[in-house]
């Protein structure tokens, strides 16, 4: 007897298997430093994005902060280990506890809101912490930033070095990720999933609805903040334009166009937009000699084209299981119900 | 006044002079408040005039003010006198803005709040983009509209350009308000406002007034970019920042009315001049949005409206 959770979900071991095989081989058959850090940095952004698709996807709630999450992550590291010799494994642990913490005490207050205004808080928000970064000098070092941030080291094995930093970062998206299904299968997933699709709908059902917005709020804070941490102790420098809108927007974008709806939407969607400048910087410095960030147009034109054409994101492309849409009398409600679900749920 | 009369009764002179210094920097702050807000008031509005006639929350509108701006200097420099330059400006902004519903809004039909958000964050990286290409990074100066000595008024010093700006946005809401309450164009984008599906059903297209929703907004933006350009100088980049402040103004004023943005837009543009005076001109953003916070939390159906019911 199949159990109820696959005929729901559907098998997860094949992408696993796929991801998994893809994680080793890319290593032995990349070898140039640059795609390195590139594969990296798109590693660590995975984390933070994984945490957005559970926001913005699965609960319906949008944020365009989160810059500020990893944010704090970045400098509760490097400041413990920087000023304070703190152990970075420590430090780490300290910052998404914080962040954890932080996150749900702003959540219980912020997604009250919803739709536009939250995006506006949540901007707000970003705004603060970045002004409070730059602003507390004496301890973040301020527009300057903070230099000499430790690498890690694991049971003697030493994280400075790209190769065994790829592998430790990817395992961790992994555990990230095999974590966020978990929650997405159980019962927690699907009342996101029905907070999403009608939160008035859902609490009439005795779900304490605020509760599970924070939750999942704060556990996608705490996401970014072990990304930031990552981040910190992988590049040895942070200052605080790192963490501003801009780094949010992108964020949005990423899990936007690769599909917002699933956990490899936001890993499609990091890995393309992250080699799609790289290769729009790469073409426009060198065959048409420009300089600045002068790629924007080209990015915020394909943003453009992605969200009119493929709304549902890359990872509608590839889905290659059609579900047959569930045969229903009452049609006429449809764009009744679907004008509804987009008002309240955004 | 009262704190000099208190004050010149005492015959303490220090106190007096006091007194009167501290009443000249508080005209000069709230001046200061009231043009900057003007400029935040008028962005307010075009968010306020696109967001209820389709729906969409247009974060690319501070585009449009650095459209205006940077256009217009364009213009100034071939030589066009500035009374030319910016009616100019704000008409060739007006049908980017046109041009932004046809290509970028229109086509994505009846996608959902995130995606048409997501939408317009492209158009506003494009914009933005497409600025850089052709202005360059180095910030540029405009003439003022009307060169002349600045203002001496109790004390405070009043830029005459501030002055400017209040008359316009006066000027404007008065046309505003002939404009929505008196015309028929008027009364169809207000129809589509309160219900789009009945406007339809009226033979109002929806489309079009979205058409000229975004072409009055992207107008208007390019008005807030043309006057705050002598004061601050004009830079690709003025944008984003400029929008998301029209964006905070329309969210006190309550999201659906032009007097409530215009109110909103004012009232945050006191809040920056005063909490820079008073406090600290670096914390001046985050004590901004921390108000916003507040308004956000207690009231968050805006400061100058009525609670209202949501429908389920």
């Amino acid at each position: 007897m199949e159990k109820v959770e696959t005929i729901l979900y559907g098998r997860r071991w094949k992408s696993f298997l796929g991801f998994i095989a893809l994680i080793l081989i890319l290593p032995l058959v990349v070898s140039s430093q640059y795609v390195f850090t590139l594969l990296i940095l798109i590693g660590i952004y995975c984390i933070i994005t994984i945490g957005l698709s559970l926001l913005i996807g699965y609960a319906g709630q949008i944020s365009i902060g989160h810059a500020a999450f990893v944010g704090i992550g970045a400098y509760v590291s490097g400041v413990l280990t920087v000023k304070y010799s703190v152990s970075p494994w420590v430090a780490m642990g300290i910052g998404m506890v914080a962040t954890f913490i932080i996150a749900y005490l702003i959540g219980m207050q912020v997604l009250k809101l919803k739709g536009h205004i939250l995006a506006l808080a949540t901007i707000a928000i970003n705004i603060i912490v970045y002004i409070l970064l730059v602003g507390l000098s004496d301890y973040t070092g301020g527009a300057g930033g903070l230099v000499g941030i430790p690498n890690l080291s694991l049971l003697g094995l030493d994280l400075g070095n790209q190769v065994n930093f790829y592998f430790f970062v990817w395992s961790i998206v992994f555990v990230v990720i095999l974590f966020s299904t978990n929650i997405i299968r159980s019962s927690v997933g699907r009342i996101l999933r029905s907070i999403h699709d009608s939160e008035i709908g859902t609490e009439t059902l005795g779900v304490n609805v605020t509760k599970f917005k924070v939750a999942i709020f704060a556990l996608s804070a705490m996401y970014a903040s072990l990304a930031g941490s990552l981040y910190a102790h992988y590049i040895n420098f942070i200052a605080p334009p790192t963490f501003y809108i801009s780094f949010s927007i992108l964020l949005l974008v990423m899990v936007m166009v690769g599909g917002v709806h699933s956990i490899w939407g936001a890993i499609i969607g990091t890995a393309s937009i992250m080699f799609l400048n790289e290769v729009i910087r790469f073409v426009g410095h060198t065959y048409f000699n420009i300089n600045g960030e002068v790629e924007i147009v080209v990015y915020g034109l394909i943003i453009i084209l992605v969200m009119i054409f493929i709304p549902k994101g890359l990872v509608g492309i590839l889905d290659v299981r059609k579900i047959s849409p569930v045969k229903s009398s009452i049609k006429k409600d449809v764009t009744i119900k679907k004008n509804v679900a987009s008002e309240k749920g955004v | 006044m009262i704190f000099v009369i208190i004050f010149k009764t005492d015959n303490n002179l220090e106190l007096f002079r006091k007194g009167l210094y501290q009443m000249d920097l508080f005209l000069q702050y709230l001046i200061t408040g009231l043009t900057v807000g003007s400029i935040y008031a008028l962005l307010a509005i075009g968010f306020v005039t696109i967001y209820n006639v389709t729906g969409v929350l247009n974060l690319a509108q501070g585009e449009f003010a650095m459209i205006g701006a940077l256009s217009c200097v364009t213009f100034v420099n071939l030589g066009i006198p500035i009374l030319g330059a910016i009616p100019l400006a704000i008409l060739l902004t007006a049908f980017i803005g046109l041009a932004v519903e046809r290509f970028a809004i229109n086509p994505a039909g009846k996608a959902t709040p995130i995606v048409l958000v997501v939408i317009t964050l492209g158009v506003s990286t494009f914009l933005k983009g497409m600025g850089l290409i052709i202005w360059g990074t180095s910030p540029k100066s405009l003439p003022p509209l009307v060169e002349s000595k600045s203002i001496e008024f109790f004390g405070a010093v009043v830029n005459s350009q501030s002055l400017w700006i209040l008359v316009v946005l006066l000027a404007l809401l008065i046309v505003l308000y002939w404009f929505f309450e008196k015309t028929f164009l008027g009364s169809a984008l207000r129809a589509s406002e309160k219900n789009p599906r009945a406007a339809s059903l009226m033979g109002i297209n929806t489309k079009t007034m979205s058409m000229i929703a975004f072409t009055i907004a992207a107008g208007l933006g390019a008005i807030a970019g043309v006057m705050i350009a002598p004061l601050t100088d004009a830079t690709y980049e003025m944008g984003f920042f400029l929008g998301i402040k029209g964006f905070v103004a329309m969210i006190f004023g309550g999201m659906h009315s032009i007097p409530g943005a215009v109110a909103g837009g004012l009232l945050l543009g006191v809040i920056e001049a005063f909490s820079g005076g008073y406090i600290s001109t670096y914390y001046t953003d985050a004590l901004a949005f921390g108000f916003l916070l507040l308004v956000l939390f207690f009231r968050p159906q805006g400061l100058f409206t009525k609670a209202t019911g949501e429908r389920v």
